[in-house]
C-alpha cells in the first residue's frame, strides 16, 4: 500500500473509533449522563488519538528512515573500487536507483533474460519507457535487487506495523473506557503536546537551516580552505563537470564587496527618503493624507521583489546606462550597481518608513508638547528632542533594512550582473553573494562538487550575517521600547 | 515696551519696530523657513516614494497590456485524408507518429487557397508561411489526435501569428523603420494587408497566455502550468502552515509559562520571519531534496518550504489576534467552569479568527510572491504538460516571470509584463479579501 492509502486508512479507521468510542460511553452511561467523568465527545476523541497517534508516528519514522536504510544497502553493496572515490559515489547510488527503478518495470520473464545475459538490461529498460545513459554494469544489477529487496521488504513492514498500531490503539482505548476514565484530562493533555509540538517547529526550522548548511559548508570547507574562501580576492569557481576534481577558486571577498556596496547604495535611497516621509506621516500629514498615502507606501514592500528585478532590468538599467554611464565614459551595461541599487532602495523605503513611523509615535507625548510650549519650531522639535530620543529606534529599523538589502535576490539577479568584480566604479557589473548562491545551484547539481557546495559555504555566511544584523537591531529596538514603557 | 516685545507670541508682532528687534533676538524668519524647507523634504520624500510606486506600475502596465491581445490568422482547413493519414490508419497514435511535416502541408494548402498564391510559386508560399507560428503544425497535430473525426472535413481553424507579426500589428515594429533594420520585410507586409482585408488577419484575446505551459516560442507560451503549479503550492502551504501557526501561536499566546524556553522560541521566531528567503531555499535543496529525495521542481516541495517561510509571519500576526481578544473572554469562561481548553478553543479563537484568516491570506500573498527559495529546489524546469498531482514537476508564477525575464526575445518581454500584471492582480485581490474581512469582523472591544 502507498503511504496515501495508509494515510486513507488511518483517517478512516480513527474516525469509526471515534463513533466507537462517543457510543460506548453513550451506552455506558445509561440514560442519565451524569455518571461519566466526561462529556461523550472526549471518549470519542480519546479512541481516536490512540488509533490515529501511535500509527501516525510510525509511519512518519519509517518513511524518515527508508532513504536512509535504502542509501545504506546500495553502499553495502557496491565494489570497494567503486565507493574508493567519493566524488562519484552519488552519482553511483542515482544510477543504482534508476537501475533499480528499472528492474521493476521489467517482467519476470526479461529479468531471467537479464540474468543469462539473452539481453542488455539498458535494452529492456529503454523498451519500458527509461532510456539509460550508459549500459548498465553488472555490480549495479546486483546492488540494484538488493535495493528493491530491501524497499520492498520495508513497504511491507511498514504496512504490517501501522495496521497493528491501528489495531491496537482501537483495541485498547475501547477497552478501556469506562465511566470513570478521565477523557477530557487526557484529550486535552494530548491536544497540549501537539499545541508545544507545533510551536517548537520553529526552532526545529532554525536548528534544521544551520545544520543542513552547516554539514554542506563543512564538506566545502574540507576541500577548500576557509581561509583562501573569506580572505580570497578572486572568484573563479571554474565549470564542475561531473567527477571533475579540478577546482578554481572561491575567494568570497569580491562578493561580499558587490553585497556591501549595493546594499549601501540602498540604503543611501531608502534612509533618507523613508525617514522623511515617516517624520511627514507622524509630524504634519492631516489624517487624510496620512490614510491614502501610508498604505500606497506600504504597498512597496508587498510587491514581490522579481517584479522589482523585472523593472531593474528593463526600465531602470537601460535609463542609467544610456543616460549616466555612457556619457560619463564610466561603462555600458545595463547591469550595475547604481540598477540594483536604486531598486532596492525603492523596495526598502517601506521597512524604513513603517518602522521609523512607529518608533517616532512611541516617543512620549509629553517630550514632544514640552519642546512645542518651550517655543521650539516642529522640525526643532523633531531634530532636537523626538530623533535624538527615538535614535536607537532609528539605528535598529535600519539595521533590519539593511539586513534586507542583504539578504535580498531577485533585484540582484536581475539587475547586478554576474561578474565578480571589486571596483569603485558604481557603474560596473558586480555581483553579490545571493546571486552567486543561485548561480552555482542551476543546472546539474553534483552534491560532492566545491562548485555546488560552496553555494552552502555562502548560505550559512549570508545567514550569519543576517542573523547577527537582526539580533543587534531587535535588542536595540527592545531596549529603547523598554526605556519609555 | 521693547523689553516685553521678545515674550510675545510671533502672531501679534504687528509693529515694524518690535519685529524688527524682535527677528534680531530669536531670528524667527530663518527658523520659519528652516521649518518649511523641513516640511518640503518630508512632503518630496512622500511624493518621490509614490512616484517610485507609479512609474513601476506605469513601466510594467505599459508594457504588458499589449499581451492580453493576440494576433490570430484564422483560415479553412482541408483536412485531406491523403494527407493526414496516408495510410489509412486514423488513430491518434497514427497522427501522431510518421512524418510530422505532413500538417506543414495541411496549412500551406490553406494559405495558398486563403491569399491566392499560385501553387508553382514556392518563394511566395514560405513568406506567407513565415507569418504563422512555427508551432502552428504541432497544434494541428495534436488538435487531429484528439479528435480524428476531422480528418475528411473542412473546418475553421485559429493560427496563432509568429511574435513579430503581432508586434507588427500591435505597431512595436514599425513600418516607417528602413526595411533592413526590420524584423517584417516589405513582402510581409504585402501579404499582412491581404490577410486583413481578408478578415482572416485580427486581434483577439489571448487565452493562450493563461492556459499554455512552457514554449520557446513567445506566441505559443503561456503562464497556465505556473499557475496551476502555483495553485498547488498555496493548496500545501494553506493546509499545512494554518494548523500548524495557529496551534503554534496558541500554545505560546495562552498556555507558555513564561520561561527561557518559550522566551527562545519567541527570539527565534522574530529572527526566523527576517531570514532571507533564499536560505530556506538552501534548506529545502539539502533537507527535501538532497537528504528525503522527494522529486526536483515538484509543487509540494514548493510548497513545503514556502510553508516554513510563511509559518513566522503567521504566527506572529496569529498571536496578535489572540492578544487582542480581552481577557474578560477567557475569564468568563473559565468562571463558569469550563476548562483551559475549552475556553480557548470555544471562545478565544472563535473571536480571534478574522485576525488570524487575515493574517495567513496576507501570508499567502507573499508566498505566492515568493521567488528566489523556488528557483533553488529547481522550480524553472521547461514544462509543457499540466502538472497533475503536487508530485508532478511544475513551474509557479514568479519562477515562469524569471525565466521569461532572462529571453532575450521581445515578445517575451510583453509576456512577462503580463504574467507580472496576472500576478500583481492575483496579489491584489487577496490583499482586498483580507482588507475586506478585517472590516467586516473586526470588532473593537
Amino acid at each position: 500500500m502507498g503511504p496515501l492509502w495508509l494515510l486513507a486508512l488511518i483517517a478512516g479507521l480513527s474516525f469509526f473509533g471515534f463513533v466507537l468510542g462517543h457510543w460506548k460511553s453513550v451506552v455506558l452511561s445509561g440514560k442519565g449522563r451524569s455518571t461519566l467523568a466526561a462529556r461523550p465527545g472526549y471518549y470519542g476523541a480519546y479512541v481516536l488519538i490512540w488509533t490515529a497517534l501511535p500509527a501516525l508516528l510510525i509511519l512518519v519514522a519509517l518513511s524518515i528512515a527508508k532513504p536512509l536504510l535504502v542509501e545504506h544497502t546500495v553502499r553495502a553493496n557496491l565494489p570497494e573500487q567503486v565507493l574508493a572515490n567519493p566524488t562519484q559515489l552519488s552519482l553511483e547510488v542515482s544510477g543504482v536507483e534508476q537501475v533499480a527503478a528499472g528492474l521493476k518495470l521489467a517482467s519476470a520473464e526479461e529479468l531471467e533474460n537479464i540474468r543469462i545475459g539473452v539481453v542488455t538490461a539498458r535494452s529492456v529498460f529503454a523498451r519500458h519507457g527509461l532510456p539509460l545513459g550508459e549500459d548498465v554494469k553488472p555490480y549495479q544489477l546486483i546492488a540494484a535487487s538488493a535495493l528493491n529487496l530491501v524497499a520492498d521488504g520495508l513497504d511491507t513492514a511498514v504496512d504490517i506495523a501501522v495496521v497493528a498500531a491501528l489495531a491496537f490503539g482501537l483495541i485498547f482505548a475501547f477497552v478501556r473506557i469506562k465511566p470513570r476514565l478521565r477523557a477530557r484530562n487526557l484529550v486535552e493533555n494530548t491536544i497540549l503536546a501537539l499545541l508545544i509540538g507545533a510551536s517548537s517547529v520553529a526552532i526545529l526550522t532554525t536548528i534544521g537551516i544551520v545544520l543542513s548548511l552547516l554539514f554542506q559548508a563543512l564538506q566545502f570547507f574540507s576541500m577548500v580552505s576557509p581561509i583562501s574562501f573569506y580572505f580570497g580576492t578572486v572568484w573563479d569557481p571554474r565549470f564542475a563537470a561531473a567527477g571533475s576534481s579540478e577546482s578554481g577558486q572561491f575567494g568570497f571577498l569580491p562578493l561580499f564587496w558587490g553585497t556591501i556596496y549595493i546594499s549601501f547604495f540602498a540604503m543611501l535611497v531608502a534612509v533618507p527618503i523613508g525617514l522623511f516621509s515617516a517624520v511627514y506621516m507622524a509630524e504634519y500629514a492631516t489624517s487624510r493624507v496620512r490614510s491614502v498615502a501610508k498604505p500606497l507606501i506600504e504597498i512597496l514592500a508587498g510587491i514581490p521583489t522579481i517584479v522589482y528585478g523585472f523593472f531593474a532590468l528593463t526600465t531602470v538599467g537601460p535609463l542609467v546606462r544610456d543616460f549616466v554611464a555612457v556619457p560619463l565614459g564610466l561603462g555600458n551595461s545595463g547591469n550595475n550597481v547604481i540598477t540594483a541599487g536604486l531598486v532596492m532602495g525603492i523596495m526598502i523605503i517601506p521597512y524604513v518608513s513603517s518602522l521609523s513611523d512607529d518608533i517616532f509615535t512611541a516617543v512620549p507625548r509629553s517630550l514632544r508638547d514640552g519642546s512645542l510650549a518651550l517655543g521650539a519650531t516642529r522640525s526643532e522639535t523633531m531634530r532636537q528632542v523626538i530623533l535624538p530620543a527615538a535614535l536607537p529606534g532609528v539605528v535598529g529599523a535600519v539595521l533590519l533594512a539593511m539586513s534586507r538589502a542583504i539578504g535580498e535576490t531577485m533585484i540582484v539577479v536581475l539587475a547586478a550582473g554576474v561578474a565578480a568584480n571589486a571596483s569603485l566604479n558604481p557603474f560596473a557589473e558586480m555581483t553579490t553573494i545571493t546571486v552567486k548562491i543561485v548561480n552555482q545551484l542551476t543546472g546539474d547539481l553534483e552534491f560532492t562538487s566545491p562548485q555546488t557546495l560552496v553555494a552552502f559555504a555562502l548560505g550559512i555566511t549570508l545567514f550569519v550575517i543576517t542573523l547577527g544584523l537582526n539580533v543587534l537591531a531587535l535588542t536595540i529596538v527592545r531596549k529603547y521600547r523598554e526605556q519609555y514603557e | 515696551m521693547t523689553e516685553t516685545a521678545s515674550r510675545l507670541p510671533a502672531s501679534r508682532l504687528g509693529n515694524p519696530e518690535v519685529r524688527a528687534l524682535s527677528k534680531a533676538d530669536i531670528g524667527l524668519r530663518r527658523r520659519y523657513a528652516a521649518e518649511r524647507r523641513f516640511r518640503a523634504y518630508g512632503l518630496a520624500a512622500v511624493t518621490i516614494a509614490i512616484c517610485f510606486l507609479l512609474v513601476l506600475f506605469g513601466s510594467i502596465v505599459s508594457k504588458g497590456y499589449t499581451a492580453f491581445l493576440q494576433t490570430r490568422i484564422t483560415m479553412m482547413v482541408d483536412f485531406d485524408p491523403a494527407i493526414v493519414a496516408p495510410d489509412g490508419d486514423r488513430s491518434a497514435a497514427a497522427v501522431m507518429s510518421g512524418n510530422a511535416f505532413r500538417f506543414d502541408d495541411l496549412i500551406a494548402a490553406s494559405l495558398q487557397k486563403t491569399l491566392e498564391i499560385d501553387p508553382n510559386d514556392e518563394d511566395g508560399l514560405y513568406d506567407a508561411l513565415d507569418l504563422l507560428s512555427k508551432g502552428s503544425a504541432p497544434m494541428l497535430r495534436s488538435m487531429i489526435a484528439n479528435d480524428p473525426s476531422l480528418i475528411g472535413t473542412k473546418r475553421t481553424v485559429d493560427f496563432y501569428a509568429t511574435g513579430d507579426v503581432d508586434a507588427f500589428i500591435k505597431g512595436t515594429i514599425r513600418a516607417d523603420v528602413p526595411e533592413s533594420q526590420r524584423l517584417i520585410k516589405d513582402k510581409h507586409i504585402v501579404l499582412i494587408d491581404k490577410l486583413k482585408q481578408e478578415g482572416s488577419l485580427h486581434l483577439a484575446f489571448n487565452t493562450g497566455l493563461f492556459t499554455n505551459g512552457a514554449s520557446t516560442r513567445p506566441e505559443m507560451a503561456g503562464v497556465g502550468v505556473a499557475l496551476v503549479g502555483s495553485l498547488y503550492m498555496m493548496l500545501v502551504v494553506l493546509v499545512l502552515s494554518l494548523p500548524l501557526g495557529v496551534a503554534g501561536s496558541i500554545y505560546l499566546e495562552e498556555f507558555a509559562p513564561k520561561n527561557r524556553w518559550t522566551d527562545l522560541i519567541e527570539v527565534n521566531i522574530n529572527n526566523l520571519a527576517a531570514v532571507p528567503s533564499i536560505v530556506y531555499g538552501l534548506l529545502g535543496l539539502a533537507v527535501f531534496i538532497n537528504f528525503a529525495h522527494l522529486p526536483r521542481s515538484a509543487s509540494l516541495v514548493g510548497g513545503l518550504v514556502l510553508t516554513l517561510t510563511t509559518l513566522p509571519t503567521i504566527i506572529i500576526t496569529t498571536r496578535a489576534a489572540l492578544k487582542a481578544v480581552p481577557p474578560s473572554i477567557r475569564e468568563a469562561g473559565l468562571g463558569i467552569g469550563a476548562s483551559k481548553m475549552q475556553t480557548v478553543f470555544h471562545h478565544v479563537l472563535p473571536l480571534a479568527m478574522p485576525g488570524v484568516l487575515t493574517g495567513t491570506i496576507i501570508g499567502l500573498a507573499h508566498a505566492l510572491g515568493e521567488t528566489a527559495p523556488l528557483l533553488m529546489i529547481g522550480m524553472k524546469a521547461f514544462i509543457v504538460e499540466y502538472p497533475a498531482t503536487p508530485f508532478d514537476p511544475a513551474t509557479a508564477l514568479p519562477t515562469q516571470i524569471y525565466m521569461w525575464a532572462t529571453e532575450p526575445e521581445r515578445a517575451f518581454t510583453e509576456r512577462t509584463s503580463a504574467a507580472i500584471i496576472i500576478l500583481l492582480v492575483f496579489l491584489l485581490a487577496m490583499n482586498s479579501i483580507a482588507i475586506i474581512l478585517r472590516r467586516a469582523f473586526e470588532r473593537r472591544w
